[in-house]
């Protein structure tokens, strides 16, 4: 068993309350609307991207002498919420950047490293790209197929491959790249590489067509004859393992907050529509069974918070904290699935239309559920960590 | 080189306001930054990066202004105060324009002032002209672009938006100047402007401090009460006819009656 410090609850600083809502503010008035315009045409808002880079939700958690805001996790949870509660494209882009660019960066970067790349993420100048997954192995990860080789005089790496469903593929300058270098090795085989796009032997494939998160894209990445010279390689080789699954059990942290979000969005509005919704003589918000959703909406909705702040406090406070972010990832967003499930249903048949957002939540709240390891896996590693399996 | 921006807090104007059965105003406990204020805050930190000018943000009002003055430190005013003294409460437009010019002189080297066009809960603007008139000032109101500025020279060019059409106009610096929606895309607070703005402790200047007395915070007009608004006495009527002409005429003869048309 792994259980950290008990639940404190958190009183919020001057800094956070601030940030909070002028994050807020930001989002009403430039994301929340055109959030279904994108959603529809399915192009990246780059013109919003960069507002939020300038305002520091690029960087929150990277130290100030590299581009970031020098502020902490709860930092980050409010503003990912925030975001994600205008529209979650948005916050998967952000979430990216900071919790899996960044922090990979930062934490296993060279300084010359955090000097080119991690100031021009963080600053909001370019956008970032974690590439882990590919078309044969997503969850079983170290079973990947492409390859790097160092070449003769150890300058570069050849890197060969195709990697997939890669987040702010078309559009991503910096891209953090997984990749096996010891093919016998398993996952202690795997490096990690910084890949420039504007070189040669790096291509983008087509754009996905997805359910939701419409307005972000997602791609694939071929590598031909890639040639990576060996300053980019991050850490040490062999290890990329150890670095992805570092960067995941912090992204996790940031997709509870995007749950959250999305959840928050949904049952605001189911409140507002049981107070004014009337059917049969009295508001819809009277009937029991309606009541019975609020509570259960509530209950899931205040339980992500917690577990997410609680994973939040873990990550500043710890070293590890993998079974907090995992519980906070997968609580959130399960009970963000059911929040939207609840919301549409409470909303009758205005809450299919596409005049609402109830739908779009719904599309985007499932995105949560297998991103950044699935729920399967979420509690695989819970459970393994508690009864101490490897 | 130092300009000072006038920043009042507002109800926000999605508030619902009402009256309470003793006449008091109720509009919501939160207040906002004046939206107007929103343009003359970001056009003095346009103006500071272009000039490398000093900023001061200012307010007269109790506490709950600091969120106002907080959001334009954020933002990257460089100072903020805040003006306040129990006597200062209910105060005139004539008062308040008295209490800002006052600390105007007491920070001693201004050189532009910088007010958003209104006040929105008030729908007035007469506490820019009394400040420019206390100052001794030039006004230039309703500024929709500022075409130069020389803080050398001491000279500024502005284009006004006026009722027949814009004006252009020169003025020798010091003056006071209110700027209007769309003179730029108001900047939002970044992250690090707001962890220093949320360690900045706002000095608060009282009527000592800027050198008036009790006489001068005594108003000439005071508000001495609000009522609700009479409730609107809103009808629907359905226009009956055979045909949709029909309608339509009955439509145009009724509209003629009230003298709508
Ligand atoms: C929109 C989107 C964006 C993405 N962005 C990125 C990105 O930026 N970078 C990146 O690297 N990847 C990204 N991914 C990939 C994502 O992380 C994977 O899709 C995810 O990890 C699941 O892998 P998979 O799709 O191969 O499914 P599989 O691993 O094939 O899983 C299929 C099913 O089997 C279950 N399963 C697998 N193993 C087990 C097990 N041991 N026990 C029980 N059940 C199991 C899974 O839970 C799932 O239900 C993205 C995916 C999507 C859809």
């Amino acid at each position: 068993m792994t259980t950290l410090d008990p639940v404190l609850p958190i009183a919020l600083s001057d800094e956070h309350v601030m940030l909070r809502d002028a994050v807020r503010d930001f989002a009403r008035r430039e994301i929340v609307p055109s959030a279904a315009q994108f959603d529809e045409s399915g192009d990246v808002p780059l013109d919003t991207i960069r507002k939020m880079g300038e305002m520091g939700l690029m960087g929150i958690e990277t130290p100030e002498e590299y581009g970031g805001a020098g502020m902490d996790t709860i930092a980050y949870v409010l503003a990912m919420i925030e975001i994600a509660k205008a529209d979650a494209s948005h916050s998967t882009v952000m979430s990216v950047n900071n919790s899996l660019v960044n922090y990979v960066l930062y934490k296993f970067g060279t300084e010359a490293q955090r000097q080119k790349y991690l100031v021009a993420v963080a600053s909001g100048e370019k956008v970032g790209a974690y590439s882990l997954t590919e078309p044969m192995s997503g969850s079983d990860a170290a079973t990947m197929r492409s390859r790097a080789v160092l070449n003769g005089a150890g300058t570069h790496y050849t890197i060969n491959g195709r990697k997939s469903w890669v987040t702010s593929g078309p559009v991503a300058e910096v891209i953090v790249l997984f990749t096996m270098t010891e093919p016998a090795e398993g996952h202690r085989g795997i490096s990690a590489f910084l890949i420039d796009t504007d070189r040669p032997g790096f291509a983008r494939g087509k754009k996905e067509p997805k359910l939701g998160i419409r307005a972000s894209a997602t791609s694939e990445l071929v590598f031909d004859n890639y040639e990576c010279p060996v300053e980019n390689l991050i850490g040490e080789p062999g290890m990329g393992f150890k670095i992805a699954m570092t960067a995941l059990d912090a992204g996790r942290i940031g997709i509870a907050s995007q749950a959250i979000g999305i959840a928050e969005a949904a049952y605001e509005a189911s409140l507002d529509y049981a107070r004014q919704r009337e059917a049969f003589g009295q508001k819809i918000g009277q009937f029991q069974l309606i009541q019975q959703k609020i509570a259960d909406m509530k209950t899931r909705l205040e339980a992500s918070r917690l577990l997410t702040f609680n994973a939040a406090l873990a990550k500043m406070r710890h070293p590890r904290y993998t079974t907090e972010a995992s519980m906070a990832k997968l609580f959130a967003s399960e009970a963000a699935m059911f929040i939207t499930h609840q919301a549409i249903q409470i909303h009758g048949g205005m809450g299919y239309s596409k005049e609402l957002p109830l739908e779009r939540y719904f599309r985007d709240a499932k995105i949560t559920e297998i991103y950044e390891g699935t729920s399967e896996i979420q509690r695989l590693v819970i459970a393994r960590n508690e009864l101490g399996l490897r | 080189m130092h300009i000072a921006v006038i920043t009042k807090s507002v109800p926000d104007t999605e508030a619902v306001v009402s009256v309470d059965a003793g006449g008091k105003l109720l509009a919501g406990d939160k207040l906002v930054v004046n939206p107007w204020d929103e343009y003359a805050i970001t056009e003095a930190i346009l103006l500071k990066e272009a000039h490398k000018a000093k900023v001061t943000i200012l307010a007269v009002g109790p506490e709950q202004h600091n969120e106002a003055l907080k959001h334009g430190l954020a933002i990257g005013c460089d100072q903020a105060i805040r003006v306040w003294d129990g006597a200062l409460e209910g105060h005139d437009s004539l008062v308040y324009a008295k209490a800002v010019a006052a600390a105007i002189q007491k920070l001693g080297d201004v050189t532009l002032v910088m007010f958003g066009r209104e006040l929105p809960d008030i729908a007035s603007d007469a506490h820019i002209f009394q400040t420019a008139r206390k100052l001794g000032w030039n006004l230039l109101g309703s500024v929709s672009k500022i075409e130069a500025l020389d803080f050398a020279a001491k000279t500024i060019r502005v284009r006004r938006l006026v009722e027949q059409g814009t004006e252009v106009l020169s003025s020798r610096l010091p003056a006071v100047i209110s700027v209007l929606k769309g003179i730029n895309e108001p900047k939002y607070p970044t992250f690090i402007g707001i962890r220093k703005a949320s360690k900045t402790e706002i000095p608060v200047w009282g009527l000592s401090a800027l050198g008036l007395d009790a006489a001068a915070a005594q108003g000439q007009a005071a508000v001495t009460g609000y009522r609700e608004l009479p409730k609107r006495e809103g009808a629907v009527e359905i226009i009956e006819g055979a045909s949709a002409q029909d309608k339509a005429a009955k439509l145009v003869e009724k509209l003629f009656a009230e003298k709508v048309l």
